[in-house]
């Protein structure tokens, strides 16, 4: 007997992408809608809880109403609904988890909660089938993470910021810089431009940690441009970007490298928005050219910013491991991704 | 026809089922608790000690605000997903019609209060006459001594409900003399017949039914704000 096709919708309102998709089996897009907020957080400097949650209110509709459409497909052919549950902004991803129970009451559909970086890591499946054991290195606005996994399902965080986020970073150094939000693409285009001159410092923590810690880094570009105000002297933005962006980059690299031989992984994934930062792609290109044991996956810049398909993606996994939410979840701004 | 209406704009949780003009079901728990959490397990016991199935609802309401920012989203992301993806039409109803509509009144002023601290509330004036809502102010965001001086030119009596008018009691007294009459604790929250009935006319779609907060977000008022005195040169 043939085995039948297992369809999930994914919902994602997290942080300020409405998204919702369609995805086949766990590893094919049938459909994937993402209507981004970032134009009118602009004037902001950054995202608004409040501006967001009125956004995903609005949007939603017409965000699952496409996502049918592009599909043909209708609630009566999905397997279940599976939802990010946390963490993100609580105003924002309520949104999200009340029209998923209500789809999922309407329909008498499974109701499946999944954590928004658990999504992250799966959207490397839409791109290639995952082996075990394996190494993601998530980073984004709000997370930098080593996260390994032995199998489906199961995370282990071995490493994690103990301050700033990587993006949180960039999108402060930007600032500092007086460059646009968000100020990831921004540095890394100057970066691409300039030299690392800047001798800022590389913060690797105590002996054999995989934590990571970016706030230093941070003071040292605010410093370093303060310093040259009031000498008079003038900052090179090529220059800086480079040298921060090396930094960066380096302590990324080097501790995912390490991770990933202690960790005897057969792959690694690269996640999270900064994912499509080029410096760090090629820099891990690089160096898991030479480390032949071990297979490099970094999805496509649509995959790596915040998306449905990753969630429906993770959410397959869940469902086919049995887990199911009741009515009465809730969003978790502080979800926990080895316990969720 | 077979309906479904949901408020959750303040803490109060009302939700009421009706089939035509009989009410079959209300629910009201009047305590400070997690909306997100306890709405869709509410609707779907009431739906199932009254034995209705999802796919029999014909319609809808919603009490889309103002109020609690958060409560209105839940109320409102629920009604129009519901009403969306059951392909049936929904109603977006005011909040505070919804309270005015609860008081047993049959003719005359009423006007609902909900809090919305430091000296305002959010509120509107509605004019109750044999079974009919008529709007006679707007909902709106206001400091309630405005608010009262407002009203004082209606040169009519008017009916204060909401259990939250109760903070407001003796301010408005004191403004408004014999014009305020109070029956917050008598009607302190809306009764999901009252929406029921409220909502029974209007037909909206469920893609184009979003909050009215009568408010602006907190970051966007300090930007226009702000704007304004950039436009205006300064100080
Ligand atoms: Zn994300």
């Amino acid at each position: 007997m043939m085995k039948k096709d297992t369809y999930i919708f994914g919902i994602e309102t997290s942080c300020d992408e409405t998204a919702a998709a369609i995805v086949k089996n766990g590893t094919e897009i049938v459909s994937n809608v993402v209507s981004s907020q970032i134009e009118s957080h602009k004037r902001f400097g950054g995202v608004v809880p409040e501006i967001a949650s009125r956004h995903h209110v609005e949007q939603i509709i017409s965000v699952l109403n496409k996502t049918l459409e592009q599909a043909g497909l209708t609630f009566s052919d999905m397997d279940a609904i599976a939802v990010t549950k946390g963490p993100g902004l609580v105003g924002a991803l309520l949104i999200g988890v009340n029209a998923a129970k209500a789809i999922a009451f309407a329909h008498n559909l499974p109701l499946i909660g999944v954590h928004h970086i658990a999504g992250h890591i799966y959207a490397n499946r839409l791109v290639k089938e995952m082996t075990f054991p394996l190494l993601s290195l998530v980073v984004s606005g709000g997370h930098t993470e080593l996260v390994y996994m032995k199998e489906h399902g199961s995370f282990e965080v071995i490493g994690e910021t103990r301050d700033d986020a990587a993006g949180e970073a960039y999108d402060k150094v930007a600032r500092t810089l007086h460059l646009p939000y968000p100020g990831g693409p921004h540095i890394d285009r100057l970066a691409a431009e300039g030299q690392d001159t800047y001798g800022l410092p590389r913060v690797r923590l105590e002996e054999g940690s995989y934590d990571f810690s970016f706030s230093g880094l941070k003071s040292a570009v605010i410093n370093t441009v303060h310093n040259a105000e009031q000498r008079g002297e003038v900052i090179i933005p090529e220059n800086l970007a480079a040298s921060f962006q090396a930094s960066v980059v380096e302590v990324l690299t080097e501790k995912t490298v390490r991770a990933a031989k202690e960790y005897n992984v057969k792959q690694v994934l690269l996640s999270g928005g900064v994912a499509a930062n080029k410096g760090l792609r090629t820099s891990l290109e690089t160096v898991f050219s030479e480390l032949k044991e071990v297979q490099l996956v970094i999805p496509p810049l649509l995959l790596c910013t915040d998306n449905a398909a990753m969630i429906a993606a993770a959410g397959t996994i869940l469902f086919e491991q049995g887990k199911r939410d009741g009515m009465d979840m809730n969003g978790d701004p502080g979800l926990d991704i080895e316990t969720f | 026809m077979k309906t479904l209406a949901i408020d959750t704009s303040t803490y109060t949780l009302s939700i009421g089922l009706a089939d035509g003009d009989v009410i079959l079901a209300e629910q009201v728990t009047n305590v400070k608790k997690n909306h997100s959490v306890r709405v869709m397990p509410a609707i779907q016991s009431l739906m199932n000690d009254v034995e209705i199935k999802p796919e029999d609802l014909e319609k809808i309401i919603v009490a889309n605000g103002p109020g609690s920012y958060t409560g209105v989203r839940i109320g409102v992301t629920i009604a129009k997903t519901l009403a969306w993806t059951l392909n049936i039409p929904i109603a977006a109803v005011s909040s505070l019609a919804s309270l005015a509509a609860s008081a047993p009144v049959i003719d005359g002023l009423v006007c609902p209060i909900f809090d919305a601290r430091r000296g305002r509330v959010f509120t509107g004036l509605y004019r109750l006459s044999n079974g009919t809502v008529e709007t006679m102010i707007e909902d709106r965001n206001v400091l309630v001594t405005d608010w009262c001086e407002e009203l004082l030119q209606q040169n009519e009596k008017i009916l204060f409900v909401g259990q939250e008018s109760i903070l407001h009691e003796k301010t408005i007294a004191e403004q408004m003399g014999e014009s305020a009459v109070f029956a917050g604790k008598a009607v302190p929250y809306t009764r999901p017949a009252a929406l029921l009935t409220l909502g029974k006319e209007t037909e909206n779609n469920p893609a184009e039914v979003v909050p009215n907060y009568a408010r602006l977000a907190e970051a966007e008022a300090k930007w226009l704000e702000a704007n304004e005195k950039k436009t205006n040169g300064g100080e």
